[in-house]
Formats: C-alpha cells, sequence, structure tokens
C-alpha cells in the first residue's frame, strides 16, 4: 500500500512533522514520529523533516513506453477569428522548452476562418500548425473540442501541452487531461526541463499562494499545463520565420449538448484581467467618494480600475472589479496599489503584475512585500497630487 | 431533479508561515472548513430543489472527520449525504479526485444534475469539476453566475467569461460549476440542525464504491509534487521618500514610463 514511510532509524523524535501538519496527521510516541489514519499523503512534512526520515512511497505503476511522445504542443486559443496574446506568449516560454529538449514546436489553430492567424503562430515561434476550421469551432464550447484534441493526441502523441489559464482554457484543459488520462497543472508560474529526468518542472503556486509547489508528471503523458495570461514572456515577431501549416479535419458529428443563446461582451470584465495598467484602491482609500480618484487616475494614465475584497463586500465597488484569489487574477505591467493592506488572497491575485508601486500609511503593510516601489504616505492625498499632474501633461 | 453537490474539506486558513529557528514550513488554520465556493452550489441545489422539487445529495471524498461538513449541508436543507473515505484515496490528484468522486455518484443511481463550487481555495485548481463530468461523460460549464430556466430537460443559465458573459442552454444530466455571490447561502435553521445529526450518511471505502486501485489515491495521480517552499516574500521595493508632492511627482514619472 502507497503511504508516509517513516524510517525508524533515521527519525530523531523532534517533532517538526507533528508542527507542520496542517491535519493532525502525525504524532510522537516513544521518540518516534507515528502516521495516523488521516493523511492525505500532501507531503509537506517530507519536506520539513531535519533527517530525510520521511518518504512517500508509491507502488511501483507499470512502466509505460514514453518513447513514442516527443514535441511541445500550444493551444492557441482565438475569440472570434483572433489569437490570443497568451498563445504568443506561451509559444516565447515553448520555444525554450523544445530547445532545451530538442525538438518540434507545434501550435494548435482551430477555429471558424482562422487561417489568416497560422503565419503569425509560425513568426512568434511554432515550427508547425495543425489548423482545424470548422463551423462548430466558432463558439469555444468545449464539447466541440474534446474529441478533436483527443484524436490530435492520440495520432501524434506530444510530450508536453500548454494551455492559457483562460476562463476557456481553464474549463477544456481538464477535460482533456481527463480524457487522455494524464496530470494537469494548473496556473503554472515558472515551466523548466529537469536536466536529470528530462520531465517538465511545473511550479505553481498553492495555498493562496503562500507555498509554491514544483510538480512533474513522470509516467503520463502529455505532460500537460496551464499558464496565466501575462505570466510568460513572448519571443520577438520574425516574419522571417518559415513553419508548416497542417489542416487536420474536425470529427464528426459532435455533441450538441450545449447550445450558444447569447453572448454580451463587457469591456470591464474584459479590461481588468488584460489590462496593462491598474490603479487598484483598498480599505485606506478611506471614503466611498475617494473611490472617484482612482477612477480618474485611471482614466487619465489609460488603465483599468481594480479594488480589493473589503470595498466589495461593504458595496462600495462591484464584484467584477475584485482583484484577488475570489476575484480577478491580473498581471498588469504596471500596478498602482493605493490604501491596499495586501491580505494574502489579494497578493496571490497580484503575483503576476510586472511592476507594482504600493502606497500605504502603514510601512509594514504585506503589500510591500511584493512590490517594487514603496510609498509610505496617505493615497488620497497622493492621488490628488497624480491627478493635477496628469491633468497638466500632454499624456 | 436529483441533484449531486460536490463539496470539499478546506483548511480554515491559507496562513504558511515559516519558524524562524528550524526553517520549518508551519502551516495554520488546523480547523477545517466547507470550500467556500462550495457553500454556493450547496445553497443553489437546495434552492432548484425547492422551486422544481426533488433531492439534494452531498458527496465528499476525505477522512472521516469530512462527516460533519457533510452533516452541516444537511442541516442547511440537502436531504442526504455520501463520504467516500479510505486510505487509499490519499494523496489523490485531481484526475485521481476526479475518479473517485464518479464512482461515489454511480452508487447513487442516476441523476440529473451535478454542481460543484469554481474552486476550491487550498488547491485553486477548478479542474475536478470538466474532470469529472468526463468520466461521467456529461457536458459540463464552469463559472455559472445565473440559472435563467429549469426544466426536466435542460438548463439556461449565464456563464461570466473573460469578455463579458454567456448565455447557454445544456442538456440535462449535465455538471455545473458556480461562482462566489450567486446566491446568498442560507444558515442552519434549528430543525435544520436536528435533522443533520440523524440525517442519512453514507460511508463506503474503496471497495464499496469498485474502486480499480490502480487509478485511485497517490497510484492514481499522475501527478506529483516534486518539492514544496515558501516564496521569498523579502521585500525589494525601492522606496520612493520625501513630501507628498515630491512622491507624486517620482511617481508619476514612473507611470509614463508605461503609457
Amino acid at each position: 500500500m502507497p503511504g508516509l514511510k517513516i524510517n525508524q532509524e533515521k527519525c530523531i523524535g523532534c517533532g517538526l512533522c507533528v508542527k507542520c501538519c496542517a491535519l493532525n496527521a502525525l504524532r510522537i510516541e516513544n521518540k518516534t514520529a507515528l502516521v495516523n489514519d488521516n493523511c492525505i499523503l500532501c507531503g509537506i512534512c517530507v519536506d520539513n523533516c531535519p533527517s530525510q526520515a520521511l518518504s512517500i512511497e508509491k507502488e511501483d505503476s507499470e512502466q509505460t513506453d514514453l518513447s513514442k511522445y516527443s514535441g511541445i504542443w500550444v493551444f492557441a486559443e482565438q475569440y472570434k477569428g483572433e489569437v490570443l496574446p497568451v498563445a504568443y506568449e506561451l509559444l516565447g516560454k515553448g520555444r525554450e522548452l523544445a530547445h532545451q529538449k530538442g525538438c518540434e514546436l507545434t501550435a494548435l489553430l482551430f477555429g471558424k476562418d482562422v487561417s489568416a492567424e497560422a503565419q503569425k503562430l509560425i513568426a512568434y515561434g511554432a515550427d508547425k500548425v495543425l489548423l482545424c476550421e470548422d463551423d462548430d469551432l466558432a463558439d469555444n464550447l468545449d464539447e466541440n473540442y474534446i474529441e478533436l484534441f483527443n484524436l490530435l493526441i492520440n495520432k501524434y502523441n506530444p510530450e508536453i501541452l500548454l494551455f492559457g489559464a483562460t476562463g476557456f482554457g481553464r474549463s477544456i484543459a481538464p477535460r482533456v487531461a481527463a480524457r487522455v488520462r494524464t496530470g494537469l497543472t494548473a496556473d503554472c508560474t515558472q515551466l523548466e526541463i529537469d536536466h536529470e529526468t528530462g520531465l517538465l518542472h511545473q511550479t505553481r503556486p498553492a495555498f493562496g499562494g503562500n507555498l509554491m509547489a514544483i510538480i512533474v508528471c513522470p509516467n503520463h503523458r502529455p505532460q500537460m499545463a496551464t499558464v496565466r495570461p501575462g505570466i510568460m514572456s513572448a519571443q520577438q515577431f520574425d516574419n522571417s520565420r518559415s513553419g508548416k501549416v497542417i489542416p487536420v479535419s474536425m470529427p464528426k458529428p459532435v455533441a450538441k449538448n450545449i447550445e450558444l443563446l447569447e453572448e454580451v461582451l463587457s469591456s470591464e470584465i474584459d479590461s481588468i484581467a488584460d489590462a496593462q495598467i491598474i490603479v487598484s484602491a483598498g480599505r485606506g482609500i478611506g471614503a466611498q467618494k475617494n473611490l472617484a480618484l482612482v477612477h480618474q487616475l485611471a482614466g487619465l494614465i489609460g488603465g483599468k480600475v481594480g479594488v480589493s475584497r473589503p470595498l466589495v463586500d461593504i458595496g462600495w465597488s462591484e464584484y467584477k472589479h475584485q482583484v484577488g484569489q475570489t476575484g480577478s487574477t491580473v498581471a498588469p505591467k504596471l500596478l498602482i496599489a493605493c490604501g491596499i493592506s495586501g491580505a494574502i488572497q489579494h497578493l496571490a491575485g497580484i503575483s503576476g503584475a510586472k511592476t507594482i508601486i504600493a502606497i500605504n500609511t502603514d510601512p509594514d503593510a504585506p503589500i510591500f512585500s511584493i512590490a517594487h516601489y514603496k510609498v509610505v504616505a496617505d493615497c488620497v492625498e497622493v492621488l490628488k497630487q497624480l491627478i493635477s499632474i496628469f491633468e497638466k501633461s500632454e499624456y | 431533479m436529483k441533484i449531486v453537490v460536490c463539496i470539499k474539506q478546506v483548511p480554515s486558513s491559507n496562513e504558511v508561515r515559516l519558524d524562524p529557528v528550524t526553517n520549518t514550513i508551519l502551516r495554520d488554520g488546523r480547523q477545517s472548513v466547507t470550500n467556500p465556493f462550495d457553500t454556493y452550489a450547496i445553497e443553489q441545489a437546495v434552492q432548484i430543489k425547492e422551486q422544481h422539487g426533488g433531492e439534494v445529495i452531498a458527496l465528499s471524498m476525505g477522512i472521516p472527520a469530512t462527516e460533519k461538513l457533510l452533516r452541516d449541508a444537511e442541516s442547511r436543507g440537502v436531504d442526504r449525504a455520501m463520504l467516500l473515505s479510505d486510505r487509499n484515496f490519499a494523496g489523490a490528484d485531481t484526475l485521481a479526485t476526479a475518479y473517485t468522486l464518479s464512482l461515489g455518484i454511480k452508487q447513487l443511481g442516476g441523476f440529473d444534475l451535478i454542481l460543484c463550487g469554481k474552486m476550491a481555495v487550498d488547491g485553486d485548481t477548478a479542474q475536478i469539476g470538466p474532470e469529472l463530468a468526463e468520466n461521467l461523460g456529461i457536458p459540463h460549464i464552469t463559472d455559472i453566475c445565473e440559472f435563467i430556466s429549469i426544466t426536466p430537460k435542460d438548463i439556461v443559465c449565464k456563464k461570466i467569461t473573460d469578455k463579458g458573459y454567456q448565455v447557454l442552454r445544456v442538456k440535462l444530466p449535465a455538471l455545473l460549476t458556480v461562482v462566489k455571490n450567486i446566491n446568498m447561502p442560507r444558515l442552519p435553521s434549528i430543525p435544520g440542525v436536528l435533522f443533520g445529526l440523524s440525517a442519512p450518511l453514507e460511508i463506503k471505502n474503496a471497495v464499496d464504491i469498485n474502486a480499480d486501485s490502480k487509478l485511485i489515491g497517490l497510484s492514481g495521480s499522475p501527478t506529483q509534487v516534486v518539492k514544496t517552499y515558501m516564496p521569498e516574500r523579502q521585500s525589494k521595493a525601492n522606496s520612493i521618500e520625501g513630501d507628498i508632492a515630491s512622491q507624486a511627482a517620482r511617481i508619476s514619472q514612473l507611470i509614463k514610463e508605461f503609457i
């Protein structure tokens, strides 16, 4: 039976494992650690044991032949015929990984009337584009994509498959992973090939960003991961690159269990997750009327407005503006955080921001721990000054 | 309508501290609570039952103590519950968990609708819903923020997307995941609490649900954690000093680099 094993000879009975277990699944008896029934094998104690006495043992699963799998695939999600920026970012990372592995990088372009985008994918780093054009792929309905993915994965045996962690990506990727029975790591912030094993090391935040975990998928293929928009960098657009476009046909019939009746676009929702500049406000803004300053500055510098959860809870702002673990995850180039103390859940939602300027009266506010620029001041006063500067400037 | 709600036990807090002396990761939040997103799924299921009739069954895979949370769900309008609990389930990643839950659901003898929370706050993967739907071979829709109409054959609902929202019609049986704030979860009533104490609750192990031992728990999990570590939170921030006017002037210079 697999489980947490304790090497009694190595265990020194220090009790650190008992302390770090969130489930009280360990106890010390006669100066050695023992495992209780409620252990969920999370592995935190293994990393914490100073004498390497703990290990998680897994039954030897039958070795699958992994040699037939090769190549890195990136799902190039498109919306109404236009490929999303996250696809180019994934190609940038995919290019690096393909270089390390010495394999090809393939983009998957599925949709209705999307062939014009294929050359762009090649210019951003793809060696090949698997292109499927079909009316049933027009509306990004998951069920129409599953058979197509299944067919192509079984035909071409890719080693790695990456998705953008968009709303659609987070819905279709697990469905595909379950269909081909492989592992999937959500919201990776780093991807790299381990030199020793050749496996994809997938780093992701856990426990609301308080802990980072490196995850591998050793015996199943493809190794699948999703990455949030804005985390990876696209490589330079190079239109002289050449590549091959391979048309594939859509497996029919499609299920038709889900029907799109209406689609409403809202620029607000669209903007916050993809925004390049965000001005965000927390409780330190003081009064609801001061939120107008935040909107005003955002308008002047071409940014969008975000808020921390407390402002939504007290009704000063709407949920669609909420940034954080239970709101939107954002990855702007610039984030100006006004009067946000920085609860862990909030920090989890902004960790992808490239530059954070935090303004807070409390010099010890947690937000400063991830900020790039620290401004200890009353954010309302700073906002007023900034507004007057940008009203005068030609920007 | 027969509705299954999947719930997960999560730590009450995601706080992680580093013991300064031993450099050990210490987890707070030893108290366990129902994943907040799942409380909206429970409420939604109970509201659908109240309007359209039927039965709501809460399902969880977890340690024996999860029974308490299932009874809490029963005090809030859920009719009966099933807990899948076995040491062999331990160490399950999302694929193994979805497989295990699908076997639990097959024990229930048919269903019309499965509701899940959008994601769990400890893992944040949002994978269980779609993976469970695939295991059951039914359609799924994630991020539902409103139920518009419900018939025995289909549901029309509103899904939040990155671009706005979509109104979709889905044939039943189906699996839907709901977002926060889709409703206002009720508090348990006194009769509810009394019901919860003695309400039907089945506990099943791997053998009871005919689980393939290669597909559950650690053995059935393609993904493995190689290492966990605390992200560096050492402040590397450049401090912008001075009076308000000079601070604002410096900030405005920084902003201008971006616009």
